[in-house]
C-alpha cells in the first residue's frame, strides 16, 4: 500500500446545491397547478426551451431522470413494474417508459403524494419509443399531446437545411399548440433568453466533463451521475446556469491544485449507456482496486454539445452567445435551437454503431483511458444498440473490455454477484488487487 | 398409485480418491471448493497433485452444499478438515462456503484448472457450466488474459441440456452420444432461449422426428451459440472445454468442426476444473502465508 500514490482530494463544495435544486425541480412541478402555474411532462430529450417561454411558472417533469428516480428506489420500482406487467405490457419495452407508466398507474409521484397530472404533454422523438410513450400517457391521462419528429441523422455527421427546418417547422407548430391548451401566448423574448440559456447549459457541462481528461481525475462518475441531471430537467432555466457556471469553476479549481475524485487512482476506465441505477455502489466497489471512472459517451454527450471534427476528435461546443449568434426572432431562436441540439453525440447511439465506435475510441484517447466497462442494457434498446461492435473496436484499439448485463431501471435484470465476480476477474486480468 | 417419475437429467454424483499418494507424506494439503449454481465440487490436494474429490448436486443451500461435498472428499481417507491448511471456495457460492479462507472468481479458477488439467500450452478455455457458459483467453500460467460469458439465458449451459434430456426421457449421460447418430445433421433449433428451443423440439417431435435427430438439433444449435461466445473473444491454439458438457460428445464434436480445430483431451473430470483452479491458488496462498 505504502507505494501506493495518493491524491489530495475533497468533497464537491456545490454538491448540497445539486441536491437542493433537484428537490425544487420535483416540488415545484408537483405544485405547479395548485399555485396557478402550468405542468408540462415530456422525455429528457423534449424542446424544453418552448414552454419555457411561457412563463416562470411553466414547470417540467422530464420523463427518462424521473423514470431513473424511481429506478434508484427498488421497492417502488417493483411497484411500478408490477401494476404495468398486471395489465400485459411486456417487460422487454423501455424500462424508463415501464417505470413511469406504472408510476401513472398507481398514482404515486416518486417524491410523495398522488402522480401530479400534467396540462399537456411535448416530446421530442428520435429514438423507437419516444414518440409512443406519451401517446400513450396522454390517452391514459386524457391531456393534450404534441410530438416533435426527429427523423434526421445528426447535424454533426451532415448538415441540410431541409432536414433543419424539418424540426423548426414543427416546433412553430408546437408552439401554437401550447397556446391553444394554455391559453397564454408565447413570449419572444423569454424565448431568446431560454435558447441563450439552454445552449449555456449543455456547453458547460461539456467544458465541464472535458476536464475529467486530466489526471487525476477531478470528478468520479457516479457523482456526474447527480450532477448531469440538471442538462436533462430544466436546460432553459437561469439557475441551472448558474448550477454549472459554479461547477464549472469549482472542477476548474481542482484541476490546477491536483484534487482527485478517488485519492489512488491507479487505473482510468470509461463507461457506457445508463448505468443500473439501483446499484451505483458497483462504482464505489470498482474504486476499491483505485479505479475511477471517467464518465462516457452518454455521460458526456447525453445533453453536453460538442464540435465533432472529421477525425472524430471532440472539443466542447462555445455557446451560441460566445460564438456570436445574435437571434432577434422566433424563427431564429427556433432554428438555432434546433441546429444546436442536434450536435449532440448521443445520437451516435441511435444511428449508426460505426460512429458510436469511433466516438469511444476518440473518448478512451482524450481522457486517457486504460479499459472499458460495457453495459449491456436491457432497459434502452437504443443506447445498447450494437454495443458489441463497440467492444470489438475498443478491442482492436488496444483497450482491454468487460461487459455486464443489466437494465437502467429494472434491478431484476441485474445480478450483482455476478457483476462482481466478473470485476474481479477483469482486474486480477489486468494485474490490479484491492487496496482496501 | 402413480408411478414415480425418472429423473432423466440427473447425472451422476462421484467421489475418488487418488491411491499412488500418501497424504501423510505431503508437506502442503490444501482444498478447493466450487459451489456451481448446479453442481458443487470439493478437491483436496496434496502438494500440487490431486489427492481427492467429491462432484454433487448444489441444493438450495450453498454452505450446506460446499460442506457436503467436502466430507465427501474427505471420506474413507482418514484425513480431517484440521488436515486441509487452506481451502479457497470459488463458484456462484463462493462467498458462502464454511471452510474456506477466501474466495476466488470462478473465471480464474476455470483457467488455474484448465493449465493443471491440460498443461501450459492452453490459450482458450471454453468452460460449460451448468447455468452460464465462459470464454477465457489465458497465458502460459493460467493467468486470464481476456473473458466473455453469456448472459442470463440458460441456452448454451448445462441447465438446458438437462432440460432437453427430461423433455426426450433420453438420460442425461446418453444425449451426445445418441446426437451423433444421424445421417444428416438437421438444421439447428433456436439457440436464443431454451424455452423456444423446448417448443421448437416438441414440434418437431409431433412431425415425426426421431429422438436423436431432435437432439442433433439441439446439439448443433448449442455448438452454434458457444462458438459465437469463443469468436468474440478469439480462439487461440490450444483450445479446452471444462465443465459437464465438455463431456458430451455431440456438442464437443459439432463445435471442433464449427472452430476447424480438435480441443485437448482432459486428465480428470472437466467438472473439476474450477475446484482444482481454487486448491492451487489455495496452495499458492498457503505457501505465502508460511513465508511470512
Amino acid at each position: 500500500m505504502s507505494d501506493i500514490k495518493r491524491y489530495k482530494t475533497e468533497p464537491l463544495k456545490c454538491w448540497g446545491k445539486a441536491k437542493e435544486l433537484r428537490a425544487k425541480y420535483y416540488r415545484e412541478y408537483q405544485e405547479a397547478r395548485s399555485k396557478g402555474g402550468i405542468c408540462w411532462s415530456g422525455g429528457a430529450e423534449a424542446i424544453d426551451v418552448i414552454p419555457y417561454a411561457f412563463g416562470d411558472d411553466v414547470h417540467a417533469l422530464t420523463a427518462e431522470p424521473y423514470a431513473a428516480a424511481i429506478a434508484f428506489d427498488p421497492e417502488f420500482a417493483h411497484k411500478c413494474e408490477s401494476a404495468l406487467e398486471s395489465k400485459g405490457w411486456a417487460r422487454d419495452m423501455c424500462a424508463y417508459m415501464r417505470n413511469y407508466w406504472g408510476s401513472v398507474l398507481i398514482d404515486e409521484y416518486a417524491f410523495g403524494g398522488p402522480f401530479p397530472k400534467p396540462h399537456f404533454n411535448l416530446q421530442s422523438g428520435f429514438c423507437c419509443t419516444h414518440a409512443k410513450w406519451f401517446q400513450v400517457l396522454s390517452l391514459w391521462e386524457d391531456v393534450p399531446y404534441f410530438n416533435i419528429d426527429i427523423g434526421t441523422i445528426p447535424f454533426w455527421k451532415e448538415e441540410h437545411p431541409n432536414r433543419l427546418q424539418y424540426i423548426v417547422d414543427q416546433m412553430q407548430d408546437s408552439i401554437e399548440f401550447i397556446e391553444k391548451v394554455t391559453g397564454r401566448k408565447c413570449d419572444d423574448e423569454r424565448l431568446i433568453e431560454g435558447v441563450y440559456n439552454d445552449s449555456r447549459t449543455t456547453s458547460l457541462w461539456a467544458k465541464i466533463t472535458e476536464l475529467n481528461q486530466n489526471t487525476p481525475a477531478p470528478l468520479d462518475e457516479k457523482s456526474m451521475y447527480s450532477l448531469y441531471v440538471f442538462t436533462t430537467l430544466d436546460r432553459a432555466r437561469k439557475e441551472f446556469v448558474d448550477f454549472y457556471e459554479e461547477l464549472y469553476a469549482e472542477t476548474k479549481d481542482r484541476v490546477e491544485r491536483g484534487i482527485a475524485a478517488l485519492a489512488t487512482e491507479r487505473l482510468r476506465l470509461m463507461s457506457d449507456s445508463q448505468p443500473p441505477w439501483a446499484f451505483l455502489r458497483v462504482w464505489r466497489y470498482l474504486e476499491q482496486f483505485g479505479v475511477v471512472s471517467t464518465g462516457s459517451i452518454y455521460t458526456i454527450g447525453l445533453e453536453g454539445v460538442w464540435d465533432i471534427a472529421d477525425d472524430w476528435s471532440l472539443t466542447p461546443r462555445e455557446d451560441l452567445k460566445s460564438r456570436g449568434v445574435e437571434l432577434k426572432t422566433r424563427e431564429d431562436a427556433l432554428r438555432a435551437m434546433a441546429d444546436w441540439h442536434m450536435r449532440r453525440p448521443i445520437y451516435a447511439m441511435f444511428y449508426n454503431a460505426d460512429w458510436k465506435s469511433k466516438l469511444m475510441v476518440q473518448y478512451a484517447k482524450q481522457w486517457n483511458c486504460d479499459a472499458a466497462m460495457l453495459h449491456l442494457n436491457r432497459g434502452c434498446e437504443g443506447t445498447s444498440l450494437g454495443i458489441m461492435e463497440n467492444r470489438t473496436a475498443l478491442i482492436k484499439a488496444g483497450l482491454p473490455v468487460l461487459t455486464y448485463e443489466g437494465n437502467m431501471g429494472d434491478d431484476r435484470d441485474f445480478d450483482e454477484g455476478r457483476t462482481v465476480a466478473r470485476i474481479d476477474t477483469f482486474m486480477e486480468s489486468l494485474g490490479l488487487n484491492k487496496l482496501t | 398409485m402413480a408411478e414415480e417419475k425418472k429423473e432423466y437429467w440427473r447425472w451422476l454424483e462421484s467421489r475418488w480418491t487418488n491411491p499412488n499418494i500418501n497424504w501423510r507424506q505431503a508437506k502442503i494439503i490444501t482444498g478447493g471448493v466450487d459451489v456451481g449454481s448446479v453442481s458443487t465440487q470439493a478437491v483436496i490436494m496434496a502438494d500440487g497433485d490431486l489427492y481427492a474429490f467429491a462432484n454433487m448436486r448444489t441444493g438450495s443451500d450453498s454452505p450446506n452444499s460446499a460442506r457436503n461435498a467436502f466430507n465427501w472428499a474427505l471420506e474413507g481417507t482418514g484425513m480431517a478438515e484440521t488436515d486441509v491448511k487452506y481451502t479457497v471456495g470459488t463458484g456462484y457460492g463462493r462467498v458462502n462456503v464454511p471452510m474456506a479462507k477466501k474466495a476466488i472468481t470462478e473465471i480464474a479458477c476455470h483457467a488455474r484448472g484448465a493449465n493443471f488439467m491440460y498443461g501450459p500450452t492452453v490459450r482458450t478455455v471454453l468452460d460449460m457450466g451448468g447455468q452460464d457458459c465462459k470464454a477465457i483467453r489465458i497465458d502460459d500460467k493460467g493467468k486470464v488474459e481476456s473473458f466473455l460469458m453469456n448472459d442470463k439465458c440458460a441456452a448454451g449451459t448445462g441447465r438446458g441440456m438437462e432440460v432437453f434430456s427430461d423433455l426426450l426421457t433420453i438420460s442425461i449421460n446418453d444425449v451426445g452420444k445418441m446426437s451423433m447418430e444421424v445421417d444428416v445433421e438437421p438444421e439447428p433449433v433456436s439457440s436464443t432461449c431454451v424455452i423456444f428451443a423446448k417448443t421448437e423440439a416438441t414440434g418437431l417431435l409431433r412431425q415425426g422426428w426421431a429422438k436423436n435427430k431432435v437432439l442433433a438439433a439441439y446439439c448443433r444449435a448449442m455448438a452454434g451459440r458457444v462458438n459465437e461466445l469463443l469468436q468474440r473473444v478469439g480462439v487461440v491454439k490450444d483450445f479446452a472445454i471444462t465443465g459437464g458438457i465438455a463431456k458430451n460428445i455431440g456438442v464437443v464434436s459439432r463445435l471442433e468442426n464449427l472452430l476447424g480445430l480438435k480441443a485437448l483431451t482432459p486428465r480428470h473430470d472437466t467438472q473439476l476444473a474450477g475446484a482444482i483452479g481454487a486448491a492451487l491458488f489455495a496452495k499458492g496462498l498457503l505457501e505465502k502465508d508460511l513465508k511470512k
